[in-house]
C-alpha cells in the first residue's frame, strides 16, 4: 500500500470517528435536554394531579381553617402583594442602578468590586438575610413583622441581582447602534432612552422574572421578617393603606404562601397537611407561569412603544 | 484630553469664511497638482498636524491635509495604516475610545473642531458617518429616518413625513420601500438596502459632510454599485470622505484620493494625495505606485 493510500485511509478512519463523536454529542445533548423537561413536566403534572380533587375556587381564594381543608386565599393575596412590593422596590433601583454601573461607571478596581460584592450579596444563604432582616427591618425599626419588612429583606438580594442583570442586558446592546445614534447626533441619555434601554429590555425582563421567582418561592427570609400568623378575614374593602387592619397596607404582617407550606409542613397539625402542601404548590407554579408570561408580553409591548416615538 | 495649536484659534475666528481659504498643506512635496480641479475649492474640512495616539501608542503620524466643499476625499492604504482612526477625528467618534487622544488642528468651515468648548452633538449634526457594517436601529424605517431630526425636537409629522421621503429619495431607497415604511423594520431589509437606509437616515439631519467608514465592504457587487452611484450624486451637495479597502472604489467615486501606510512604528502617516486620476496614473512615491499596482497591502 502506498503512503498516499494509507494516509487517505487514515483520514478517513479520523473523519469516522470526528462524525461519530458528532451523532454521541447530539445525542447526549438531546437526551439531557429531554431529561430536564420531563423533571419539569413530572413537578407539573405531580402537583396538579395531586391537587385536581380539591381544587376549587374556595380553596384558591377561601380562609384557612384549622378543622376542615379550607382555603389559601390571604396567603396567595400576600405573596402576590410581597412580589408587587419588592418588585417596586427592586426594578427601578436596579434599572437605575444597572444603568448606571454599565455606561457611567467605567471600569476600574473600585467597579470592579462593587460587581464582585452585586454577585456575593445576591447569593448570600437566605435564612442569614432573614435574621438581618429581624434585626434591621424587625426590632431597630419597631415595626415588628412587616410586609414591608419581608420585602425589604427580599431586596437584599433581590436588588444586587436586578442590578446585575440589568447591567449584564444593557452591556450586551452592541456597539454598532451607539455609534450609529451618537454619530447622529444623539446625546448619551438619548441613547440610553432610545437605543440601548430598548434592545436591552427582553434582558432586562428575565432579570425581573429571575428577581420575582425568588420571591415567590422565598421563605427563610420571611419567617422572622413578615411573619408566619395564619391570616384569616381579610377586608379588601378597606383601602386605607396606613390602617394596619387593611390587607393592602404594607405595615401588617403577610405570611405568604411559600412560608405557609413551610409551616404547615413544619407544624404537622391538622389533618390536611398534605392537600394544603399540594395545592398551594400547583397554585404557586401557576402563578408564576402567568407571572412570567405576563412580564415577556409587557417587556414585548414596552420595547414596542421605547422604540416607536 | 485635546492638545491643539491654541494661538491660532482666535484668529481663525475672526477672519470671515472667504478669506479662511487655507493654502494646501500637503506633506509630500509637490502631491498637489496645479491642475487638480478639486484643489481650487474652499476648503470644507482640514486638518493640520493631527496625530492619534491610542493611550501611549502613537496610531496616526502627523497628518495635513484638506478637503474641498463638494467633493469626494477617498482614503485608501492597507490595514493598520490609520485611515479609519483618522476619519472619525471629523466627527469626533475617537472621543468614544477610552484613552484615545488627538494633537493637532481639525476644523470644519476654518473652525476649530478640537476645542473642549466644542458642542459635539452639534458636530455630528453638521458631520454625519456611515458605518462600514449597516447598523439600522431596530425600529420601522419611517422611524430609523427620523430619528436624528426627533432627537433634535423635531415633531411636525408633516414636515417629518416630508423629510423622510426626501431622506429616502435621495437615497435611492424610497421606491423599493415606500409602502411600508411604517411597518416594515429596517432590520428586514437587504444588506445594501440597510446601508442606504442608514445613509438615509444621516441625509435627514441635513449633514454638509459625510463620513464613510467603507460603506460598501460588507456588500454585495450590485449594492456596491448601487451606493457608489449614490455618493457620486451626493457629491453634488455634500463634501464626503471616504474609506476604502477597494482601490477600483476610490478610482471610481473620489475626486482626490489619499494614500495612507503603516510606518516602521506601526503608526499611519499620509504618503501621498492626489488628484484621483493622478494618483492612480502617476503617482510621484513608490510606495504608493507600489500599492495602486497591487504589489502590496
Amino acid at each position: 500500500m502506498t503512503a498516499a493510500g494509507q494516509s487517505q485511509r487514515k483520514s478517513s478512519g479520523r473523519a469516522g470517528r470526528t462524525i461519530v463523536a458528532d451523532r454521541v454529542a447530539t445525542a447526549v445533548l438531546w437526551g439531557l435536554g429531554a431529561f430536564v423537561l420531563l423533571l419539569l413536566g413530572g413537578i407539573i403534572v405531580h402537583f396538579v394531579l395531586a391537587s385536581i380533587g380539591f381544587m376549587s375556587l374556595s380553596f384558591v381564594f377561601g380562609d384557612p381553617s384549622e378543622s376542615a381543608l379550607g382555603g389559601v386565599g390571604p396567603l396567595l393575596f400576600n405573596s402576590v402583594y410581597m412580589l408587587v412590593l419588592a418588585m417596586l422596590i427592586a426594578v427601578p433601583l436596579g434599572i437605575l442602578a444597572g444603568i448606571y454601573m454599565s455606561e457611567y461607571a467605567g471600569d476600574n478596581r473600585v467597579t470592579d468590586s462593587i460587581r464582585f460584592a452585586e454577585e456575593a450579596i445576591s447569593s448570600v444563604p437566605s435564612i442569614v438575610v432573614g435574621l438581618f432582616g429581624l434585626i434591621a427591618f424587625v426590632n431597630l425599626t419597631h415595626w415588628g413583622f412587616t410586609a414591608m419588612g419581608g420585602a425589604l429583606a427580599l431586596t437584599l438580594f433581590n436588588l444586587p441581582l436586578m442590578a446585575r442583570l440589568c447591567e449584564q442586558a444593557l452591556r450586551a446592546v452592541p456597539a454598532d447602534e451607539r455609534s450609529a445614534s451618537l454619530a447622529l447626533g444623539a446625546t448619551k441619555w438619548q441613547t440610553i432612552r432610545h437605543v440601548v434601554l430598548p434592545l436591552a429590555i427582553p434582558g432586562i425582563v428575565t432579570g425581573i422574572i429571575l428577581t420575582a421567582g425568588r420571591v415567590f418561592g422565598e421563605a427563610a427570609a420571611l419567617l422572622f421578617t413578615a411573619g408566619i400568623s395564619t391570616p384569616t378575614g381579610y377586608n379588601f374593602a378597606n383601602l386605607n393603606i396606613f390602617d394596619h387592619n387593611s390587607p393592602w397596607s404594607p405595615f401588617r404582617p403577610a405570611t405568604t404562601l411559600s412560608v405557609y407550606i413551610w409551616k404547615t409542613n413544619s407544624e404537622g397539625l391538622g389533618s390536611f397537611v398534605q392537600q394544603i402542601g399540594d395545592g398551594a404548590s400547583a397554585l404557586l407554579l401557576a402563578t408564576v407561569l402567568i407571572f412570567n408570561v405576563g412580564a415577556r408580553f409587557l417587556g414585548r409591548i414596552l420595547t414596542r412603544r421605547l422604540t416607536a416615538a | 484630553m485635546t492638545t491643539t495649536t491654541r494661538e491660532d484659534a482666535p484668529l481663525l475666528d475672526a477672519i470671515d469664511p472667504a478669506a479662511a481659504t487655507l493654502p494646501p498643506r500637503i506633506v509630500v512635496a509637490g502631491a498637489e497638482a496645479p491642475t487638480a480641479p478639486a484643489a481650487t475649492g474652499t476648503p470644507k474640512v482640514d486638518a493640520e498636524n493631527v496625530s492619534i495616539y491610542y493611550g501611549a501608542k502613537l496610531a496616526v503620524r502627523d497628518v495635513t491635509l484638506h478637503v474641498p466643499e463638494r467633493s469626494i476625499l477617498a482614503l485608501i492604504g492597507p490595514s493598520g495604516s490609520g485611515k479609519s482612526t483618522f476619519l472619525r477625528c471629523f466627527n469626533r467618534m475617537n472621543d468614544l475610545i477610552p484613552g484615545a487622544r488627538v494633537t493637532g488642528q481639525v476644523r470644519l468651515d476654518g473652525e476649530a473642531l478640537m476645542d473642549a468648548d466644542v458642542s459635539v452633538v452639534e458636530l455630528r449634526r453638521r458631520v454625519g458617518m456611515v458605518f462600514q457594517r449597516p447598523n439600522p436601529f431596530p425600529m420601522s424605517i419611517y422611524d430609523n429616518v427620523a430619528y436624528g431630526p426627533r432627537r433634535r425636537g423635531a415633531s411636525n409629522r408633516v414636515e417629518m413625513d416630508e423629510l423622510v421621503e426626501r431622506s429616502l429619495t435621495r437615497a435611492a431607497l424610497w421606491n423599493e420601500v415606500k409602502d411600508d415604511i411604517h411597518k416594515k423594520s429596517g432590520l428586514s431589509l437587504s444588506g445594501g438596502q440597510q446601508q442606504r437606509l442608514c445613509i438615509a437616515r444621516v441625509l435627514a439631519t441635513e449633514p454638509e459632510v459625510i463620513l464613510m467608514d467603507e460603506p460598501a465592504s460588507a456588500l454585495d457587487p450590485i449594492s456596491t454599485l448601487r451606493v457608489e452611484e449614490l455618493m457620486r450624486e451626493l457629491r453634488e451637495t455634500y463634501t464626503i470622505i471616504i474609506v476604502t479597502h477597494n482601490m477600483q472604489q476610490a478610482a471610481r467615486v473620489s475626486d482626490r484620493t489619499a494614500f495612507f501606510n503603516m510606518g516602521e512604528d506601526r503608526a499611519g502617516y499620509l504618503v501621498e494625495l492626489d488628484d484621483t486620476r493622478t494618483l492612480f496614473t502617476n503617482p510621484k512615491n513608490q510606495l504608493t505606485e507600489d500599492y495602486v499596482s497591487g504589489r502590496f497591502g
